[in-house]
């Protein structure tokens, strides 16, 4: 080889991207992009207290005439878009019950009924509807609640893939629960009730595009029943939150922002299956930003932590839960990791999509 | 997680560090090469515990980052063409370029593919005979070996639809270039374990001889890292310059010769320009002109393409060890991984991307 000199040329940089402009596949991956969008362009002109809460949902209190006897209700909506439609451990139909389920029981709500809409594409073959809307059935029976209204609409071939399903979720919420995105509190304890990660590497394993198979299913599951354990055992739970998009991760930087405290997790503590793990090796993907479909984070007062995690354990949904932190004075309200070196660094949102490493 | 667990064993990353400790007894500036190290580096907060006068700079060993922005231009006028499969690994769709990303371009009607191999790409083309399928073949000596099968296998299938947009870059000119630049406060190398895999470290004890700088080949797990700087340090305090292979289990001294075989089959040292650094002599690798008509530069109109950069981030230093990312008055502010002002913010392993992510203000 001749000996190359360096030709260090004047610093260069490119312009930013245009990408507020236009929609990318990134918005909606639930990280920082997804929370810049509601922010930005929904949350400015639907502009309302509720709303502002930011929270799974919204809470609103209904009088029934006697203003004493106001009762709080939940509302969530959440819209299904998955690929593959069936994935072990779950499919679409289940994935739609399970989520609204679980948004409304983020909020401490009792989900008692859903509503639901279809968008099919022409030529969807009508026994994987059948089977979607079974799987549908049998979770609300799972969750003890009601699909009490629908729509369908049917868009042109090439125009969906196969079917979405939106559904809206309606609980009540019991007297003495204060449960939102705003209440942590410093020195208060963060609980996770079980594995991180299992949803997305079983969906991302299902869909055949990766040479590599997982002996893994999806953690989909309503939560409301586990929720409902735990709040028999205290109202002392300030935060509940399911990681699905974004993760662990991006839902602790939510909640941290939230509530403007800082959040210290123990990556020694976070239980995550040697599969999940592997997989993630292998992509260059972090488990803390793999979606989960059955999980829960708990942010409750340090009193009761050992209490609620008791109930946790016993649960079928919750024999893996362990106290994963704590939460710390605002801390510029950023999520920071314990390393297992004793080191610490700072735990982000996630920015876009996650995207496999090139070597 | 055999042979995975061991390496990143608390205990014996301590004792390693400790070592380090008591080895060293004055400042000194190493380089990690790869941004695979760096980012380990940053994720687990390695630098914590190191000594204050162990120095690490973060050098431009991210395929992503230093691809250069001719070429992703190029890339984003064809893949933006109609009747174009564009394929690419994922990270390539966040890079900007002159005018937009990849994602960009999909976002506005153009075919973009995420693809896990070349040779995925290969399929994508036998699939769909009525479009061309270009794969973005960018990275250094560890994807090269794939992205030359992908030549010898369209070639061998006769298929007409397929061709590459190299941007083939090779650490050793490189390392050249760091170290001959006059700038150059870099004393010690950690070389890059996955590109000797590949490679071998046959090309580095020349590198080692004319700039008097020790090189430990090193891997990407803790206790790699803090075995690669103690042996850099050993080095450095005793004034030696050797190549050390601290990544035995996985790298020889000549590499895995197939690989190398399959590379030189297909592709020729070509001068390259880096992103953020500029040309550098035969730091590329380009298409034989036996497989030319493979080359997307050839089948496009992508010749006049001249990039647009503008002048505010300091990616061009970070990428040569001249400053951290911190250093740059854009970090965390213009410049996130959301709106990125140079690739080292944008992707995964770029230097400004893991600070960002995992220090953020350290």
């Amino acid at each position: 080889m001749t000996d190359p000199l360096p030709t260090i040329e004047g610093l260069v940089c490119p312009v930013p991207l245009p990408h507020n402009e236009r929609i990318v596949l990134g918005h909606g991956s639930g990280g920082r992009m997804s929370f810049d969008l509601i922010t930005k362009i929904f949350t400015s002109s639907f502009d309302n207290p509720i709303l502002k809460q930011g929270d799974d949902g919204g809470v609103l209190s209904i009088s029934t005439g006697d203003q004493a006897a106001s009762q709080r209700v939940a509302i969530s909506t959440d819209s299904h878009v998955v690929t593959p439609l069936f994935f072990p451990g779950g499919d679409i139909g289940k994935l739609a019950v399970c989520g609204t389920v679980n948004d409304v029981a983020m909020m401490g709500g009792n989900p008692l009924y859903l509503t639901t809409g279809f968008i099919l594409e022409e030529g969807l073959d009508l026994e994987i509807l059948r089977k979607v809307i079974e799987s549908m059935r049998s979770s609300a029976v799972e969750a003890k609640v009601q699909v009490i209204a629908g729509d369908t609409k049917v868009v042109q071939k090439g125009k969906a893939d196969g079917l979405y399903i939106n559904t809206t979720g309606l609980g009540l919420i019991p007297d003495g629960v204060n449960i939102s995105g705003h209440n942590a509190r410093p020195g208060d304890v963060v609980i996770l009730s079980g594995t991180i990660g299992d949803h997305g590497i079983a969906v991302l394993a299902a869909r055949g595009e990766l040479d590599f198979e997982a002996q893994l299913e999806s953690d989909v599951a309503p939560l409301n029943n586990l929720v409902r354990a735990m709040l028999d055992v205290s109202k002392a739970i300030h935060v509940l939150r399911d990681p699905t998009r974004g993760g662990l991760a991006t839902s602790l930087n939510e909640i941290a922002l939230q509530s403007g405290v800082g959040i210290n997790i123990y990556e020694n503590a976070i239980p995550v299956k040697p599969a999940v793990a592997a997989a993630c090796e292998m992509l260059g993907f972090d488990p803390l930003y793999v979606a989960n479909e059955g999980k829960l984070i708990a942010i409750v007062a340090n009193e009761v932590a050992e209490q609620i995690l008791s109930t946790l354990k016993v649960h079928p949904l919750g024999q893996e839960a362990a106290i994963i932190g704590k939460i710390t004075e605002h801390a510029g309200d950023h999520v920071t990791l314990k390393t297992t070196f004793g080191t610490t660094r700072m735990v982000d949102m996630l920015s876009g999509e996650m995207l496999p490493r090139i070597c | 997680m055999k042979y995975l667990s061991e390496y990143r064993d608390a205990q014996l990353v301590r004792a390693v560090m400790d070592e380090i400790s008591r080895t060293i007894h004055q400042p000194w500036v190493i380089m990690e090469i790869c941004g695979g190290q760096t980012h380990s580096i940053m994720k687990y907060g390695l630098e914590q515990l190191l000594p204050a006068d162990v120095e690490l700079v973060h050098g431009p060993g991210c395929p992503v980052c230093v691809t250069s922005l001719e070429m992703i231009d190029k890339a984003l006028a064809i893949a933006s063409l109609p009747n174009v499969i564009f394929t690419s690994y994922g990270d390539m769709l966040r890079v900007p370029g002159s005018s937009g990303d990849l994602f960009s371009v999909r976002a506005t009607g153009g075919d973009v593919r995420v693809v896990y191999s070349s040779l995925d790409a290969i399929k994508i083309a036998q699939e769909n005979p009525d479009k061309q399928v270009v794969f973005f073949a960018i990275g250094f000596e560890t994807t090269a070996p794939a992205n030359a099968m992908s030549v010898i296998q369209a070639h061998n299938l006769g298929l007409e639809n397929f061709s590459l947009l190299v941007s083939h870059v090779r650490v050793p000119p490189a390392m050249h270039a760091i170290l001959g630049s006059p700038s150059s406060r870099v004393q010690g190398f950690l070389a890059a374990g996955h590109v000797c895999s590949v490679m071998g470290f046959w090309e580095y004890p020349s590198i080692a001889e004319k700039y008097n700088v020790p090189i430990t080949i090193t891997g990407f797990e803790p206790l790699d890292i803090a075995q690669g700087i103690l042996l850099t340090i050993r080095q450095l305090e005793n004034g030696s310059h050797a190549v050390e292979n601290a990544y035995a289990r996985v790298v020889t001294f000549d590499g895995n010769r197939p690989a190398q075989k399959t590379i030189r089959q297909v592709f020729e040292d070509c001068a390259q320009a880096w992103r953020g650094i500029g040309m550098i002599p035969l730091s590329g690798w380009r298409l034989k002109d036996e497989f030319s008509n493979y080359d997307a530069t050839n089948r496009f109109q992508v010749q006049s393409i001249k990039p647009s950069e503008s002048q505010l981030c300091i990616a061009g230093q970070i990428l040569q060890g001249l400053k951290k990312p911190v250093n740059c008055p854009a970090y965390a502010t213009q410049c996130t991984p959301e709106h990125p002002l140079g690739a080292t913010m944008v992707s995964s392993e770029g230097a400004c991307a893991a600070y960002y992510r995992y220090g953020r203000s350290q």
